[in-house]
This record gives C-alpha cells, sequence and structure tokens, in this order.
C-alpha cells in the first residue's frame, strides 16, 4: 500500500558496498567510452553512502543520548507530552490545510480522526503516566521467605516509528505518545505519500520536543529501507501487510521486536432489524464509517456489508437515501468526502471496478473524475472478483447477500483475519457466537470506528491484520520491557537446595513444590522417612 | 542458549562455528554441511545415543509438515480447544502424566546429561507440574473477559477485553532443560486453547523420544503432537504457516525463526540466553554468597542454563576472598574431586565439549585458571572452573560460556561493573549480592536485563507472578505464568453500543456546530458539550 515492496539488499555495509564497487570496476574496464557516466554513477553512490554514514553518526547520538538516561525521567516524558498537546493546540489551521492538500479531508473529519482523538490520547497519557510508570508488587508464595518481587517498567531504548499516509498526522503521534510515555528515544519516518503532512511534521516537531530524543526523518523506500537496516529496540510500523512481511524480516536482523499494524477485509454484518429508528441509526454509522473516514482509506473502515437476501433491498434503499442527506445531489462539492491519496491509488480502485461482471454489480455511483471517486455501492460482485479478495481501501462498498445472518460467520472465518469485525444486531445469542466462533482484532457491536477511541481497549490486528496492539496503557506497554525483579535477604536459606544431593533433600523439595508445609517440617525433624531415589 | 542445529525455508543453519556468516550463499544440500555431521559423530561419540533413528525412517518433510498443520487446524477450527472443559482435561492429563512417569523422564535427563536426579526433579519436573497446577487453578480467570471502562467519547458503550486463541502454535525448545522447556510452554498453549506442535530437540534424544511418546499417550493427539527430528524437520516445520512460534535456543537461531515467521506475519516469542553476570559486593554473608552461587552456576545443568551466572564482578580487594570461599564451597558440594561428583550434569555432547575447552585452552586464558580446569572427555565432564581476569576481548568473555566455567573480573568499585554489564548485549538475567540499599537501587535503575534477583542466582523464574523472558539480544516476549496465557491468546476489544443515544454530530454533513460540538465531545469537556448543544459559543 505504502512502497513498493523493495528487496533489501546487503544488509551488512561492507556487502552493498563491495557489489557496487564492483560493479563500477566492470563498468570501467567494459567501455573507457562509459568513464562519464561510470563517474556520474560513482557520485551518486558516494552520495547515498555518505547519507548512510551520517544516518549512523546521528542515530548513535540518540543513542548516547538515551543512555544519558534523561528520557526516562518522568518529568521528559511529562514535558514532551505537553510539547506535543501544544503542537495540536497551536497548529491547528495548519493540520487543517495540509490535510486538506494531502486528503482533501473536511476540517471536522481531520478533527475527529486525527486531531481531536490524539489530544484525548495524549491527556491520557498524562493523567495515567505516574500509575503505569510505578513497579508493580509480584505475589509470592509462603515457601520464598523474606523474598520480595516486583515488575519493573523500563525503556526499550531507541525506537522506530514508520506511519502511513491515510491518517498521517494521527497514525502519526498516536505511537509517539507511547514511545514517549514509556522513555524512550524514538525517530518517526511519516509516509512520504502525504507530502504536506509529512514536512509539516519534520518542521514542527523539533520545534516543541526535544530534538535530541526525537527525530523527524522524511524520505520514501531508499530511505525506509536504510533505517531498516540499522539497530532499533523497537520497530512500530503502521501499513500494508507486504511492506510488514519486509519490515519484520529486516527486525529478525537485529532481533528487534515489531508491532504491525496492518489492515484488512473488516465486515460489517447488518442483521434484520425491526425497529426503522435502528436501520436508520445503522446505515448512518456504517455510511460515516465507510466513507467519511478518509473515504474508506482507513485499516479500520468498513470494507464489505454481509446482509440478508430478503433484508438488502430496504438497507439499499435506505443507503441511497442518506447518502443524499449526507453528501448531498453532488458529494463532491460537498466537500464532506477526503479524496484518492494519488493517482496510482485512483486507477487501483479503478481498475477493481474495471472487472465487466463487479461494473454490473454496481447499485450506485456517479461519474468519477481526477482523483476523486464518489461513494460507489455494489451488490454481490463475485466472490473471486479482485475487489472482494484484496482489501478495498476506498469508497467502494460491496453488499454481500446471505441465506441466513448466521452464514456470516463461516463467510468471515474462510478468510484471513479482519483487523475489526463490526455486527450491528440485537440478537444477543448471534452476538456471542460472533464473539466465540470468529477471530478478528477487534469486534465492534452497532457502530463502527469508534473502538479507536476507547484508551481501554488493545487496539491491534491478529494473523494478517497485524502484531502487537496499542492505545492507552497498551501504548506505553508496547514500548515498555517488563523487568522482572526479586529481592532475597541473606538471613533464610534451605540447605536442601545446594549439593551434595540425598533422599531427604528430595524428600523436602517434594513438600516445598507441593506447598506441603506440615511435610517440610516432619521431613526437617526426621519425623517422616524420605521416599528411595529411583535413578542410579 | 546454543542450539547447535536449526533452520528454515531456504536458509540453511550452520553449526556452531559458522557464527555471524549469515549472509553467505545458501547450501542446497544438507549432508554437504559440516557441522551437521560433526554433530551426527558427536552425538553417538557420547555413548549414551538410545537407538532411535531406525524407527523414523519415514524423513519428515514439507508434504508431512503441511497435512499435519491442516489436520491440526481442523481440530482447531471444530472448536474443540476452546472450550474450559478440553483445556482442563489436557492439562490433567499432563499432570497425570508427570507423577506417573517421573522415573522415566529422570532416566531420560540422566541419560542425556546425566542429571542428578535431585537437580531433576527440582529444576524440571516440579516446576513443570506447579507451572500446570497453576494454570489448572487460576484457568478459569484468566479465561474470563475482563470489563473495561468507557469513556465519555464513546458515550453510551460497554466493553471488554476478550481472551482467544491463536489457532495453530509451534513449540521449539532446548536441550539444556529438555523437559521443562519442552512442557512449559506446550501448558501456557493449552491453557490458551491452542494446537500445539513441539519440536523438542534433537540434541537430547533420549528426552526427545519420551515426550514424543508420553504425549501421544496422555494428550489429544488430533490437536497436541511432537515432531521429532533436526535441521530439516524444524525446516519443515518453519515454512508452514503457524499462529505463533515460540522458541527457546540461541539468538542466531532465534534470527532465523523470525525470518521465518516475517513471511507469514507470525508472531513470536524467542527465548534466547545471553552473558549473566553477578555482581559481588564485599559486605555480603559470604557462606550463604557463595552457595547461591554454586547453586546458580554449577547446581544449574553444569552451567549450561539461560540463566545460569556467566561470570562474576566483583572488587579488587574482594576477589581473593570469593575465590576461597568458592573453593571450600565447591569441595563441600562436589567433594575434593568435583569431576568425579554425581551431583553435577555433564556436557551435553562431544561437540560442546570442545567448543568449552577450546574457550578454556586460549592462549591467554588457560593460564588464569585459579581452580579447576580439570575436564575428563571420556565422560564429557569438566570440573567447576574459576578463571580470575581473563581478557575482556578473550572469546570466553564474548559468547555465552554456557558450561562449568566462572570468569571473575575485578573493578574498583561496583558502579564501574554495571558499566561493564551495559556495555555487553543486555542478558537475560542479571544477579547482584549486596547488603547496600543505595546499590540494589542503582542496580534495578541502571542495569537492563530480561529479569534481575538480588542475593541470589535463577530462583526468580520460579515465581509466577514474574514474566520471564528477554530483551534485545536476550529474546522477545515472555512466559510463565499468566504471561503464558498471554503470550498464546490474542486479546480482542469487543465493544457494545446500542441504538440509542446517537448523536448526527459524527456523520457529515459538517457544520461549524458539529465541529464545536465534536471538539468537546472528545475532550470529554461536559460544559462544551452542553454549550455547543444550545448553539451558545463564543466566536
Amino acid at each position: 500500500m505504502i512502497w513498493r515492496a523493495q528487496p533489501i539488499i546487503g544488509i551488512k555495509t561492507g556487502g552493498w558496498k563491495r557489489r557496487e564497487e564492483g560493479y563500477i570496476q566492470r563498468l570501467y574496464d567494459k567501455n573507457q567510452a562509459a568513464n562519464n557516466f561510470a563517474h556520474i554513477i560513482t557520485h551518486h553512490l558516494v552520495v547515498r553512502r555518505q547519507k548512510m554514514v551520517d544516518l549512523e553518526k546521528e542515530l548513535a547520538a540518540m543513542r548516547e543520548y538515551y543512555s544519558s538516561g534523561n528520557t526516562r525521567d518522568a518529568s521528559w516524558r511529562r514535558a514532551q507530552l505537553r510539547g506535543l498537546l501544544l503542537l495540536l493546540h497551536e497548529n491547528q489551521t495548519e493540520i487543517f490545510n495540509v490535510l486538506k492538500q494531502d486528503l482533501g479531508k473536511h476540517p471536522a473529519e481531520a478533527y475527529r480522526d486525527e486531531i481531536g482523538s490524539t489530544i484525548k490520547s495524549i491527556n491520557y497519557a498524562l493523567d495515567n503516566l505516574k500509575g503505569w510508570m510505578s513497579s508493580e508488587k509480584a505475589k509470592l508464595p509462603k515457601v520464598a521467605l523474606l523474598t520480595t518481587a516486583a515488575i519493573v517498567p523500563e525503556p526499550l531504548g531507541l525506537v522506530l516509528v514508520i506511519s502511513s499516509w491515510n491518517f498521517p498526522i494521527g497514525l502519526s503521534i498516536e505511537p509517539l505518545i507511547g514511545a514517549i510515555a514509556a522513555g524512550n528515544s524514538m525517530v518517526l519516518k511519516p509516509s512520504e505519500l502525504a507530502p504536506s503532512c509529512s514536512s509539516f511534521l519534520a518542521q514542527k516537531i523539533p520545534a516543541y520536543l526535544d530534538s535530541n530524543g526525537i527525530k523527524v526523518i522524511e524520505g520514501g523506500p531508499t530511505v525506509g529501507e536504510q533505517l531498516l537496516q540499522q539497530k532499533w529496540d523497537k520497530i512500530f510500523f503502521t501499513g500494508s501487510a507486504g511492506v510488514g512481511r519486509i519490515v519484520m524480516a529486516a527486525a529478525a536482523k537485529h532481533l528487534t521486536p515489531v508491532t504491525l499494524e496492518l489492515g484488512g477485509k473488516c465486515p460489517a454484518i447488518v442483521d434484520f432489524l425491526s425497529s426503522s429508528w435502528d436501520i436508520e441509526v445503522a446505515v448512518e454509522r456504517v455510511l460515516g464509517a465507510k466513507f467519511s473516514a478518509c473515504a474508506g482509506q482507513a485499516c479500520i473502515g468498513i470494507d464489505y456489508i454481509l446482509v440478508e437476501k430478503k433484508f438488502y433491498p430496504t438497507l439499499v434503499e435506505l443507503i441511497k437515501i442518506k447518502l443524499k442527506t449526507m453528501f448531498g445531489e453532488n458529494p463532491r462539492d460537498s466537500h464532506s468526502v477526503a479524496r484518492i491519496i494519488n493517482r496510482h491509488h485512483f486507477l487501483r480502485l479503478k481498475c477493481l471496478l474495471d472487472d465487466p461482471n463487479v461494473r454490473a454489480s454496481i447499485v450506485h455511483t456517479k461519474k468519477s473524475q481526477e482523483v476523486y471517486i464518489e461513494p460507489t455501492i455494489l451488490v454481490d460482485p463475485p466472490l473471486e472478483s479482485m475487489i472482494m479478495e484484496d482489501e478495498i481501501f476506498g469508497p467502494l462498498l460491496p453488499i454481500i447477500t446471505l441465506q441466513k445472518i448466521e452464514d456470516s460467520i463461516e463467510f468471515i472465518r474462510s478468510r484471513p483475519k479482519p483487523l475489526s469485525l463490526y455486527a450491528f444486531t440485537n440478537d444477543r445469542s448471534l452476538r456471542k457466537r460472533i464473539i466465540s466462533e470468529t477471530s478478528s482484532g477487534s469486534v465492534v457491536f452497532n457502530d463502527a470506528l469508534i473502538q479507536y477511541l476507547a484508551d481501554t481497549l488493545p487496539f491491534g490486528g491478529i494473523g494478517d491484520s497485524g502484531i502487537g496492539r496499542y492505545h492507552g496503557k497498551f501504548s506505553f506497554d508496547e514500548f515498555t520491557h517488563y523487568k522482572a525483579v526479586a529481592w532475597r535477604s541473606f538471613l533464610v536459606d534451605f540447605w536442601f537446595r545446594f549439593p551434595p544431593w540425598n533422599d531427604h533433600k528430595l524428600q523436602l523439595f517434594r513438600h516445598c513444590y507441593e506447598y506441603d508445609y506440615l511435610g517440610v517440617i516432619l521431613t526437617v525433624l526426621r519425623l517422616k522417612k524420605p521416599k528411595p531415589s529411583s535413578a542410579s | 542458549m546454543l542450539w547447535a542445529a536449526g533452520g528454515c525455508g531456504r536458509t540453511l543453519v550452520f553449526g556452531y562455528h559458522f557464527t555471524a556468516k549469515s549472509d553467505l550463499p545458501l547450501l542446497p544440500v544438507l549432508s554437504s554441511c559440516p557441522a551437521i555431521s560433526l554433530l551426527c559423530r558427536s552425538a553417538s561419540a557420547s555413548g549414551t545415543f538410545p537407538v532411535m533413528a531406525e524407527e523414523e525412517n519415514r524423513v519428515f518433510g514439507a508434504s508431512e509438515a503441511s497435512l499435519l498443520i491442516r489436520e491440526l487446524r481442523d481440530s482447531f477450527k471444530s472448536g474443540r480447544t476452546k472450550s474450559y472443559d478440553w483445556r482442563v482435561s489436557q492439562l490433567r492429563g499432563i499432570e497425570k502424566m508427570i507423577e506417573e512417569r517421573e522415573k522415566d523422564i529422570i532416566q531420560a535427563l540422566y541419560m542425556d546429561l546425566s542429571k542428578p536426579e535431585l537437580e531433576s526433579f527440582f529444576s524440571e519436573i516440579s516446576t513443570s507440574k506447579s507451572s500446570c497446577k497453576k494454570a489448572l487453578k487460576e484457568l478459569k480467570k484468566w479465561m474470563m473477559p475482563e470489563k473495561v471502562k468507557t469513556s465519555m467519547t464513546t458515550y453510551p458503550s460497554s466493553a471488554e477485553i476478550v481472551s482467544e486463541p491463536l489457532g495453530v502454535v509451534l513449540v521449539i525448545s532446548a536441550w539444556n532443560y529438555p523437559f521443562l522447556l519442552s512442557l512449559d510452554p506446550v501448558i501456557g498453549a493449552i491453557a490458551a486453547g491452542n494446537a500445539v506442535v513441539l519440536k523438542p530437540s534433537e540434541i537430547a534424544p533420549a528426552t526427545s523420544s519420551l515426550l514424543a511418546r508420553l504425549l501421544e499417550e496422555y494428550l489429544d493427539k488430533s490437536a497436541i503432537r511432537v515432531v521429532e527430528g533436526a535441521v530439516p524437520e524444524t525446516t519443515a516445520l518453519l515454512d508452514q504457516k503457524w499462529d505463533k512460534i515460540m522458541y527457546t535456543g540461541s539468538g542466531r537461531v532465534g534470527r532465523i525463526v523470525m525470518a521465518a515467521a516475517a513471511r507469514h506475519l507470525t508472531p513470536v516469542i524467542l527465548e534466547l540466553g545471553g552473558k549473566c553476570p553477578a555482581i559481588v559486593d564485599s559486605n555480603v554473608k559470604l557462606e550463604v554468597c557463595v552457595r547461591r552461587i554454586i547453586a546458580g552456576k554449577w547446581a544449574a545443568n553444569s552451567g549450561q542454563a539461560c540463566i545460569s551466572i556467566d561470570y562474576i564482578i566483583t572488587t579488587k580487594q574482594f576477589a581473593p576472598k570469593l575465590i576461597d570461599a568458592l573453593k571450600k564451597g565447591i569441595e563441600e558440594s562436589f567433594g575434593e574431586k568435583p569431576i568425579e561428583s554425581p551431583d553435577m550434569s555433564r556436557i551435553v555432547n562431544a561437540f560442546h565439549f570442545k567448543r568449552l575447552v577450546n574457550l578454556l585452552d586460549e592462549e591467554r586464558v588457560y593460564h588464569k585458571i585459579v581452580l579447576g580446569g580439570q575436564r575428563e572427555e571420556k565422560l564429557l565432564k569438566i570440573a567447576p572452573t574459576v578463571l580470575l581476569d581473563v581478557p575482556e576481548d578473550s572469546q570466553i568473555m564474548q559468547e555465552e560460556i554456557f558450561g562449568p566455567m566462572l570468569p571473575i573480573l575485578t573493578v574498583e568499585n561496583l558502579e564501574e561493573g554495571f558499566e561493564v554489564v551495559n556495555s555487553k548485549p543486555k542478558p537475560l538475567a542479571a544477579y547482584l549480592f549486596t547488603n547496600n540499599e543505595q546499590l540494589k537501587k542503582e542496580f534495578v535503575q541502571n542495569v537492563s536485563a530480561g529479569g534481575m534477583l538480588v542475593n541470589d542466582a535463577i530462583l526468580h523464574v520460579t515465581v509466577p507472578g514474574l514474566p520471564f523472558g528477554g530483551i534485545g539480544e536476550s529474546g522477545i516476549g515472555a512466559y510463565h505464568g499468566k504471561f503464558s496465557f498471554d503470550a498464546f491468546s490474542h486479546k480482542k476489544g469487543v465493544m457494545y453500543r446500542s441504538f440509542e443515544g446517537d448523536s448526527s454530530v459524527r456523520y457529515p454533513p459538517y457544520t461549524p456546530k458539529k465541529q464545536r460540538l465534536l471538539k468537546a465531545l472528545i475532550n470529554g469537556n461536559i460544559i462544551g458539550i452542553i454549550l455547543a448543544l444550545i448553539s451558545w459559543y463564543r466566536k
């Protein structure tokens, strides 16, 4: 979705240097006339290598800064979080502008999805930071006399956050909140596909935050690749599964843990709803979650609808009416639907509709022009068509009709696990079945997208939709190492813990592990005979 | 921890001495890999290798692996493994198996490692059993969905976090605690309701084949399986799509496992090792301290444990006293001739014996021996050996020792010791022996390690309330107790909304009033909400 899937070559700097130099040598040998050309290439390579060296130096300095312990201080963490808050408060108009430029987002949508939600998260982190940072006592069995144990949170070190273009501000800052709260130093690489937002972040973050510990590095696949060659203590990636695989493979070289926030085809089950109010609300929520969240370019946006055959005519009619009230006769002029990020994705989406069988299933659309696609509704496109195989990530909404709504469970189970599953239903037994029989990152009943705002729920995928989770305390956890610490005193010791071994000691161990305290006493007093041992 | 062989996909893994050559061109034929043949030879040379190859003539390859995983996936899809009853019955099965077959287990461990019965009992059998008991006792609580509060932003709603099994998981275990390190993760995987494949280490063959037999006998075969084998079998397994892979072993193989997992976006838990330091202060009760060091080094599988003490840091003045006490303590524990003591495990095989002897025989290292140094190649035994002030750049201070040698580094003051520890890759465990409260505090604050224990060694892993896992080079993820359950569960956020209390503010068309209301709602600003609702606002 974001980068071209490029193979990562020459992980060891020495490797690619040698390979590239060999290539240049051959150019010289083959044809002297190509000398000039080779000079240009050499120059290019020298520049690239220099950039790599610069990057390594920069990161070394950041590691040094982390080692100094500054980022661990609660005061530093608070100051940075407040800095973020200030950044968001003071630059709202500019954020509205850059989001308009990159994605044509309406300010209300921008505020709801990117600014407001982030402000809320920062406030939540500030309110809870003290509790998160304090260590937690662990319970101990009685045999562990005079021992105390605790789980102590400690930052991971230098972390890399790679964010995506669809919520270029929100998905950049949300992980930063966790990384800062946990006391790490970090590099953010915003997506180059939302260039205005990327340069906004690169400009503003150093102005509001401690640039020794928090850096923004802009760039495309080449920079991404160079960053991935470095050693990080955590990589947090939001984007496509294809690039996610590349990120994880690169992380494996340094044993770096990863959090991958990917996507998937998120289904919305719409059960037969008897009350007209319920239906109306459900349709509003579905359309809101599809078309008004970055025009469907959201990892938790609704990808398709599952509905019973007999209910679908009512649903489609209502959708058409509601689309009109939400976006007017001419949705483009309403400025309430974002545009497609770029030509490449525009063509991809058009391509999905090019299949004649898919085209035939369209029941509602307007003409699409430039990089803008009108909300489009399709009914029963072929299940093996691209539109039903790939994540749509655009304002196209297929409706799949089923005989019985219960069939939706099997329908979802037979496909890769989605990041979210939505179900509009008042049927308790169906709800129960959905929770226990399907698997997805999260489940929301009777609404959509709203789970993104819940600080108390983990946000993250499973299977193809991702690894790890964040938001609220989970963000803090994701960037924290929970160190197990136990303290012992020299006073009490069980002499039988140490060799030379004998049956008497074995018996004592038996009692201890079974927490049979009476047995321990009896054996110690030699009132209980030890069982003879078995091995030689 | 060192696992001498393992591999994935088209990537071949080389024996121990080929470290850090991951970018070598891939070898096409397995048998041409010298390390593998060396390993085979070394295994048969150890003399205690049971005959098991004959009955395993059928090679476990790609098609067998995919067949196996399909079977297990079907079992998982049937939903059987998700039920509380199934989980409990399997855990009870494990408990029963340990109780009934204790003797067989002790024998297998003796064959593989000459592990003293008592050590086998308390470090492998009891620990597995208590972790099984703990899971049985707490399972109901662990499985219960956790209700969470929801904020005003999403009002009215309710929410909970549901733990759901991941699916079909792979557990690759190690040879040093071949029983515990196989069963402990399997217990977690079962408790969380997954189907499991266990691949025990081929370097502890007796335990591996015992596990294969016992798990089949005591547990549900349709969802819990053991695949025995070495590199080719592991390769075939790693090629499949799993829902989680838990690997215990070396960092080198850990990288291969994670790279293989990346192809299927499979999350991993890597339990690796590292050089675990013990910093010893001069104000300690020496006798107790030394006993605990002995328990944390030589009584822990002869130092072949991922959390055993790798090296000691102490002050220059205190070192001689410590060495004297160690001498006395070793004699008390293992007798005058420790190499003949039945209370110490042997080195696992000739390959590792050779590796350890090479570490010891390095020119600059050998004459630093202050205690021990004897070895008996036939028995694969090396006496408890203490070395003083070996050079920092010698091999023994560069790699995880994983054997009965204990170098002591001396420093001017112990804070300097913290720097020594921090200058190396992060260890799985770090130990400090002191009565100085300030030093304890600094240690916890400034030293990074998977876990740490003050005034003892190893015992912290027996605390089920503590997570066990590494950081950096020492691993990814943690387990034990509830953490095992969590490691094999997906935490699914579930949110319930009703159709009542909807506000059109969330949906287009967007008006200025909606924008203001939205701001107030998201910020949880009640007055703002009211003001916006009654359209009373400041420009």
